[in-house]
C-alpha cells in the first residue's frame, strides 16, 4: 500500500515544496551587513567646489548621529526623496551625502534643483565609497552615530511612511 | 519616417538615462597587463554576483555597478590582494548571497556537497538490489 503511493507522495511533495519556494515572500534587496559596526575606511574628494568632502574619519568624530545619503543625479528615485531629506536638513538633523558615478556640474545643478540638504558632500566616481558601506545602488540612506558606528540602513528613496522608523533609529543612536 | 526613428531613438537613449554618464571605471571592460593576474581576477568575476541585475555575475553584466565592481577586483587583484580576500571583503557586506561558490566550510552548505554523495549510495545500493534478484 506504502509503496503503491510512494511516488505519488515523492510528486506531491515536490510539487508542494516548489510551490513554497515560488510564493514565499523574500527579501529581494541587498541589505548591508555592515549595521552595527564601524564605518569603514574611506576618503572622498569634495564632490563641488565650496563644500567639503567627507571622509569615514569625519563621520568617527562627530558630535552625535548623522545621515548618511548616498545619492546620484542621474537617479529619479533620489529626486522623489529630495524633499524629505531637505525637511529633515531643515529641522537640524545633519545629513552628509556621497554622490555616486556623478560630474560635478549635474550636481550643482540637481541641488538647484531639489534642495542641497547637505553638509558635507564627497565624490565617488567609481562607487568604491558605496561599495566598502555595503550599499548595493542609490539611493541608500545610513544613520552613523558619534562613535562612527553604523545603526541603520535604509534602501531605496525615503519616503514619509519610512519615518517613524528612521526616527527611533535616530533617537537609538544618539 | 524621420518621426519614427525619433521614436526609436528615444526608446533607445532611455534605458541609458537610467544610469551614470560618466566613463567607465579604468579597469571595468579593460584586462590587466598581467595575464596570470587577470586569470585570476576573471576566475572571480565569474562567481560574483551583481547587485543590481541580481542574476548575472559580474563578468557578463552590463550595468555600471558591475564595471565598478570588476575594476575593484582587478585593482585588488594588481595590488596583490587573494581573490579569497576580496570575496571575504564583499561577503562581509553584502553576505553569502554575493558570491556564486558556496563556502564548504559554512555548515548551511553541507547539504549540497553531501546530496550527490548520498545520491549516489542511494544509486548504487538500488542497482546492486536489482544485480542480485534473478539469481535465485
Amino acid at each position: 500500500m506504502v509503496r503503491r503511493f510512494l511516488p505519488l507522495l515523492l510528486l506531491l511533495s515536490f510539487v508542494g515544496i516548489a510551490i513554497w519556494a515560488l510564493t514565499a515572500e523574500r527579501e529581494e534587496q541587498v541589505r548591508s551587513k555592515l549595521v552595527g559596526q564601524p564605518v569603514p575606511a574611506f576618503a572622498l574628494e569634495p564632490a563641488i567646489e565650496g563644500k567639503p568632502g567627507l571622509s569615514s574619519a569625519d563621520l568617527a568624530q562627530s558630535e552625535g548621529p548623522r545621515l548618511v545619503n548616498i545619492f546620484a543625479s542621474w537617479c529619479l528615485p533620489c529626486k522623489a526623496e529630495a524633499p524629505l531629506l531637505d525637511a529633515l536638513a531643515g529641522e537640524g538633523v545633519p545629513i552628509d551625502g556621497i554622490a555616486v558615478r556623478d560630474r560635478p556640474s549635474d550636481i550643482l545643478a540637481f541641488l538647484d534643483e531639489h534642495g542641497d540638504p547637505f553638509e558635507r558632500l564627497g565624490n565617488d566616481p567609481r562607487s568604491e565609497a558605496m561599495i566598502a558601506l555595503g550599499a548595493s545602488g542609490v539611493p541608500e540612506t545610513f544613520i552613523v552615530d558619534g562613535r562612527g558606528v553604523i545603526r541603520y540602513h535604509h534602501q531605496g528613496p525615503l519616503m514619509p511612511a519610512d519615518l517613524p522608523a528612521l526616527r527611533a533609529a535616530w533617537e537609538e543612536a544618539r | 519616417m524621420r518621426k519614427l526613428l525619433f521614436v526609436i531613438g528615444l526608446g533607445l537613449s532611455l534605458p541609458l538615462a537610467a544610469q551614470g554618464s560618466l566613463a567607465p571605471a579604468d579597469y571595468a571592460n579593460r584586462q590587466l597587463e598581467d595575464a596570470g593576474q587577470e586569470a585570476r581576477a576573471a576566475a572571480l568575476m565569474e562567481e560574483l554576483r551583481c547587485l543590481v541585475c541580481q542574476g548575472q555575475s559580474i563578468a557578463d553584466s552590463d550595468a555600471d555597478m558591475a564595471g565598478d565592481m570588476r575594476h575593484l577586483v582587478r585593482e585588488r587583484i594588481q595590488r596583490g590582494e587573494s581573490p579569497a580576500e576580496i570575496r571575504d571583503y564583499l561577503i562581509e557586506r553584502y553576505g553569502e548571497w554575493v558570491s556564486y561558490r558556496p563556502a564548504p566550510e559554512r555548515p548551511i552548505f553541507w547539504p549540497l556537497y553531501l546530496a550527490p554523495v548520498l545520491l549516489l549510495l542511494i544509486a548504487g545500493w538500488m542497482v546492486r538490489r536489482r544485480f542480485r534478484r534473478p539469481r535465485p
